[in-house]
C-alpha cells in the first residue's frame, strides 16, 4: 500500500493530541483499526490462498504487477465514487463515462493531436459528463440515482455511436510505450503509480481539507450542513465533477492498458466501484467515507478475480463469491458499528 | 354521569424515556358518550399518554381497564381491536392510495381472503364520508389530491371504519377553517350521542368549553386535575393548574442598565403566507428578546425566515442597517447570524462527527490555507470555544452523539461563538435538556448577551421566555398581539394572551 494508513501511529497520537485526548483517540484508532485490519486480513488470506493453490503463477512478479495494473483502472474510479457516496449520493454512470471518454479520446481525429490531445480529451469528456450529472442533481434537484442512470444510458449510447461498435486502435507510440515493461519504474507499472497518486491525493482531500469536511457534512446531515452555512448545492456539483474527472483519468489508463478505445469499456464498473467502497467501510447513506478502505476493497476484488482465473474457475463462480463477500462485509460492519 | 363502570380507566401510568420521566403516575377515566379533554403545556405528557392509549408505547407501570376488565395494549392493532382509534396531529395517510384504500388499509373487504373488493370498499367509504358530512369527497380519488381539511375527514373515516368505541383526537382543529371546525364539532356531537367516547386534545380553551364535558389537566407528566367540568371551571383555575410549577428554574440576573446602542438586527413587516404576518422587530447588542406563543403560532418559522432558511413573502431584514438577501442562509451567516434550531439532531449536528468538527463546521475557512485544514489550530479554537461554555466532557475529540442534550446544545452555541456571530437565534434552546442542566444553559445565554451578542429566543415554555428575555413579543396565530418588558408580564397573562387573545 502506498497511501498513508488512516489510523495514526502511536508516536503521532501522543505528539499531536493533548493528554486528555488520548483515550478517545485510542478508541477512534481502535475502531478504524478493526475495519482496516479486517480488510487487510481478508487480503492476506486471499494472498495465502493464491500462494497455496498456484504457488508459481500467483506469486510471480509479473502476475502481481498484472493484479495491481488491473486494480488501477477501477481503483481510480472508486476513489471518485467514494467521495460521491460519502456525500450521500451515488454515481451509476462511471462505467459509461469511462467508455465514452476512452472512445472520444481515441478517434482518428483526436489522435492527430498526439499524446496530450488524447489525455486532454479523456479528462475533459469525463469532467463534462460529471458537470452534467452535477448540474442535474445539485441545481435540477434530480435524485442522483436517476440523473446518473440517465447519464449511463446516454453516454453508452454516444460511445456506441462514435465507434459504430468498432475497436479504435491507438497509434501513438508515447501512449503504447507506457503499457510496456520498459516504462516500469522500479518494477512498478506507470498505471499503478497514477493509481497511487490519485489515492494519496484523494485521501488528503477527504481527510485534510475543507472540501473533504464539507463532503462528509453534506452526507452526514445535509440540512444541518445547509443551516451551518455550507453551500450544499455547489458542493454536490463539485463532487460529481470530481467523479467525472476520476473516470476521465481511468479512461486514459484503460487506453494505455488495452492500446485501444472501445464502447464496451468500463462495463459494470459502477457496481464494482460501489461494492469496493461499501466493503471498504464507506456508508452508503453518507456521512462516513474511507479511501483506505475503498482501495483495499478494490484490491480484494481484483485479487479474487485473479486467483479464480489462475485456477480456471469460470466467471460465474467469481460473481457468486463477490456477492457473498459484499454481504459478509456489510454484516460484519453492522456488528462492529452497533457495538461502538 | 351514569353510574355504570367507565369505558376506560388508566391508573398510575408511568413512562420514562432516557433522561425524562414523561408520565409519572397519570390517572384518566373516560365514560362512554363523553368528550373528555386533555389539557397541558408542551412537554406535559399529552402525546405520550395518547400513544400509550393507542398501543404505540408500553407503559413502565400502571394499569389500563377497558369496560371494567384489565387489558394490555401491546400494539396499535390490539388497541384497534378493542375499539380505540387515534387521529394523530400529523396525518398518517398514504398519499398515493385512494380515499377508499386508505380508509380500509389493513382491513380491506376481500373475497376468498385476498382479492380486494374495491367496489364494496368504495361504497362503505362513501357511506362513512356521508355520515361525516362530506359526501363530496370521491372515494376513488387519491388522498394526495385532497386539501388538508379533507384529509382530516378521511383520517376520521378511517377511525370510524373500525367498530370504534373511543376516538382520540390530537389537536384536530389545528389545520381547519372555522366552518370546518363547526362541522368537526357536529361530528363529535353525533358520535357521542351514539355512545362513542372522544378524548379531545386542544390548546384552545374556547373549543374545550364548546364541546367538552370534562377536563383532565396534565403538567410535568402528572395529572394535576382529573374530570373537572369543562364548561364551568374558570379559565384562571385551568391556567393556574397548567402553570403551577414543581421545579423552580434559576434564571440569571438581568443587567441593571441596558446599553442603548443601535439595533444590530432590524425586521420590518416580515411575512410568510399562512405562517406569520407583518412582524416588526429591533434587536440590540446585549439584549435578549423572547417570542412566546403556542405551537403553530409561527415562532420557529419566524426564526428560520430571518435566518434565510425560508423565503419571506414580504418584508425586510437588515443587519447593521444593511439589507440582508432574503432566503439565503449563507448571506445570513456571513452577516453574523447564527441559528440553534429546534431539532438539534436533525438540523444542527453531524452526529457521526466529533465535537471539534461540529464546532468548526461554520468557520472552517479560518483554519484553512488554500483549503488545507490546520487541524491543530482548529482543535485549539474548538477547545477554547467549548471551554468558554463549560462543555462537558472537556475533550472536543469525543463524538458529539455521546454528549447529553445540554452539552450538545452548547456545541451548537460554541459553533456560533467560534464563528464570531453577533445575532444568535435560539429555537427551543432547552428542548431535551435535563432540568438540572437548564440553569447552566440560561447562564451561558445571558453571559453571551452581556458580552454583546443579540439574542432572539423562541420557547414554548412561557416561564423560560419570561425568566430569560428582557423583552417579550407574544404571538398568536402568526401575529404579535402584545409586546412588553419581561418584568411586566407573568405566566397567566401570557397564557391568556396566547390562548384566548383577550387582553
Amino acid at each position: 500500500m502506498t497511501q498513508p494508513a488512516s489510523p495514526p501511529r502511536p508516536g503521532e497520537t501522543l505528539k499531536t493530541s493533548p493528554p486528555d485526548g488520548i483515550a478517545s483517540w485510542r478508541t477512534l484508532a481502535a475502531r478504524a483499526d478493526v475495519r482496516t485490519l479486517s480488510l487487510l486480513g481478508v487480503l492476506a488470506a486471499l494472498i495465502v490462498i493464491g500462494g497455496i493453490t498456484k504457488p508459481d503463477e500467483f506469486l510471480d512478479t509479473r502476475n502481481l504487477q498484472l493484479v495491481l495494473t488491473q486494480a488501477s483502472v477501477i481503483g481510480v474510479v472508486t476513489v471518485g465514487m467514494t467521495f460521491v457516496i460519502t456525500s450521500g449520493g451515488i454515481d451509476l454512470s462511471v462505467g459509461a463515462i469511462v467508455a465514452l471518454s476512452s472512445v472520444w479520446a481515441t478517434t482518428v481525429a483526436t489522435q492527430e493531436y498526439g499524446f496530450a490531445g488524447v489525455l486532454f480529451t479523456a479528462v475533459l469528456v469525463g469532467v463534462g459528463c460529471g458537470l452534467v450529472n452535477g448540474l442535474l442533481i445539485a441545481y435540477g434537484a434530480m435524485v442522483p440515482f436517476i440523473a446518473t442512470l440517465a447519464m449511463l444510458a446516454s453516454a453508452r449510447g454516444l460511445a456506441l455511436q462514435i465507434t459504430d461498435g468498432k475497436t479504435q486502435i491507438v497509434t501513438i507510440d508515447g501512449i503504447l510505450k507506457l503499457g510496456e515493461r520498459d516504462s516500469y519504474v522500479l518494477g512498478i507499472p506507470p498505471l499503478v503509480l497514477v493509481f497511487a497518486v490519485v489515492t494519496v491525493i484523494g485521501w488528503l482531500i477527504l481527510n485534510r481539507t475543507t472540501f473533504g469536511r464539507r463532503t462528509v457534512a453534506v452526507g452526514g446531515n445535509a440540512e444541518a450542513a445547509r443551516l451551518a452555512g455550507i453551500d450544499v448545492r455547489r458542493q454536490r456539483l463539485y463532487l460529481y465533477l470530481l467523479s467525472g474527472l476520476c473516470c476521465g483519468i481511468a479512461a486514459f489508463l484503460l487506453i494505455i492498458l488495452s492500446g485501444s478505445g472501445q464502447n464496451t469499456n468500463g462495463n459494470l464498473y459502477e457496481l464494482d466501484a460501489i461494492a469496493a467502497a461499501i466493503i471498504g467501510g464507506t456508508l452508503l447513506s453518507g456521512g462516513r467515507g474511507t479511501i483506505t478502505g475503498s482501495v483495499l476493497g478494490v484490491l480484494i476484488f481484483t485479487t479474487i478475480t485473479n486467483i479464480f482465473a489462475l485456477n480456471n474457475l469460470q466467471s460465474d463462480v467469481q460473481q457468486i463469491a463477490k456477492g457473498a463477500i459484499i454481504v459478509a462485509a456489510v454484516l460484519v460492519q453492522r456488528r462492529t458499528a452497533s457495538t461502538t | 354521569m351514569a353510574p355504570e363502570p367507565p369505558l376506560l380507566t388508566m391508573s398510575g401510568i408511568t413512562k420514562s424515556f432516557p433522561g425524562v420521566r414523561a408520565l409519572d403516575g397519570v390517572d384518566l377515566d373516560v365514560q362512554a358518550g363523553e368528550v373528555h379533554c386533555l389539557l397541558g403545556q408542551n412537554g406535559a405528557g399529552k402525546s405520550t399518554l395518547i400513544k400509550v392509549l393507542a398501543g404505540a408505547h408500553q407503559p413502565d407501570d400502571g394499569t389500563i381497564g377497558w369496560r371494567g376488565a384489565p387489558v394490555t395494549l401491546k400494539s396499535p392493532i390490539a388497541a384497534m381491536r378493542l375499539g380505540i382509534a387515534t387521529i394523530y396531529q400529523e396525518l398518517d395517510l398514504v398519499e398515493g392510495l385512494s380515499v377508499a384504500e386508505n380508509v380500509h388499509l389493513g382491513h380491506e373487504p376481500t373475497s376468498a381472503g385476498f382479492v380486494v373488493r374495491g367496489k364494496a370498499a368504495r361504497a362503505s367509504t362513501a357511506a362513512l364520508l356521508k355520515r361525516l358530512g362530506h359526501p363530496e369527497i370521491d372515494p376513488a380519488r387519491l388522498v394526495g389530491e385532497l386539501s388538508a381539511a379533507q384529509q382530516q375527514i378521511v383520517s376520521m373515516a378511517r377511525a370510524l371504519s373500525h367498530d370504534v368505541r373511543l376516538i382520540v383526537m390530537d389537536e384536530p382543529s389545528a389545520a381547519l377553517d372555522p366552518d370546518e371546525v363547526d362541522n368537526l364539532f357536529r361530528i363529535v356531537g353525533d358520535l357521542t350521542t351514539e355512545g362513542v367516547a372522544v378524548v379531545y386534545i386542544s390548546h384552545r380553551l374556547e373549543e374545550i368549553r364548546r364541546i367538552g364535558d370534562r377536563v383532565t389537566v396534565l403538567k410535568d407528566g402528572r395529572a394535576v386535575a382529573g374530570g373537572l367540568p369543562a364548561k364551568s371551571t374558570p379559565t384562571s383555575e385551568v391556567v393556574a393548574l397548567m402553570t403551577g410549577r414543581n421545579v423552580e428554574y434559576v434564571f440569571p440576573d438581568r443587567p441593571s442598565t441596558r446599553p442603548p446602542g443601535e439595533p444590530v438586527l432590524t425586521v420590518q413587516g416580515l411575512s410568510r403566507e399562512g405562517e406569520f404576518e407583518s412582524l416588526d422587530l429591533d434587536l440590540r447588542p446585549g439584549e435578549i428578546v423572547g417570542l412566546a406563543g403556542l405551537v403553530g403560532s409561527g415562532r420557529s418559522e419566524i426564526l428560520e425566515t430571518i435566518y434565510g432558511a425560508r423565503k419571506p413573502t414580504a418584508g425586510r431584514i437588515s443587519v447593521d442597517g444593511r439589507p440582508l438577501r432574503p432566503g439565503s442562509v449563507r448571506a445570513a451567516v456571513r452577516a453574523g447570524l447564527g441559528l440553534a434550531p429546534e431539532e438539534r439532531k436533525a438540523q444542527a449536528l453531524l452526529m457521526l462527527e466529533s465535537v471539534t468538527r461540529n464546532v468548526s463546521v461554520s468557520s472552517m475557512s479560518r483554519f484553512a490555507h488554500g483549503g488545507w485544514i490546520d487541524r491543530r489550530a482548529e482543535r485549539g479554537a474548538a477547545r477554547a470555544a467549548t471551554r468558554e461554555l463549560s462543555l462537558r466532557p472537556d475533550n472536543p475529540s469525543v463524538p458529539v452523539r455521546t454528549l447529553s442534550g445540554g452539552n450538545q446544545q452548547k456545541a451548537v452555541l460554541a459553533r456560533w461563538l467560534l464563528r464570531g456571530c453577533r445575532v444568535l437565534l435560539l429555537d427551543e434552546p432547552t428542548r431535551g435538556v435535563d432540568v438540572g442542566a437548564r440553569a447552566e444553559l440560561y447562564a451561558v445565554i445571558r453571559r453571551l448577551a452581556d458580552e454583546g451578542l443579540a439574542v432572539l429566543l423562541v420557547s414554548s415554555e412561557v416561564p423560560e421566555v419570561l425568566g430569560l428575555a428582557d423583552r417579550v413579543l407574544v404571538l398568536r396565530e402568526g401575529r404579535v398581539v402584545h409586546t412588553a418588558p419581561a418584568q411586566e408580564l407573568d405566566e397567566h397573562r401570557v397564557l391568556d394572551l396566547v390562548m384566548e387573545g383577550t387582553s
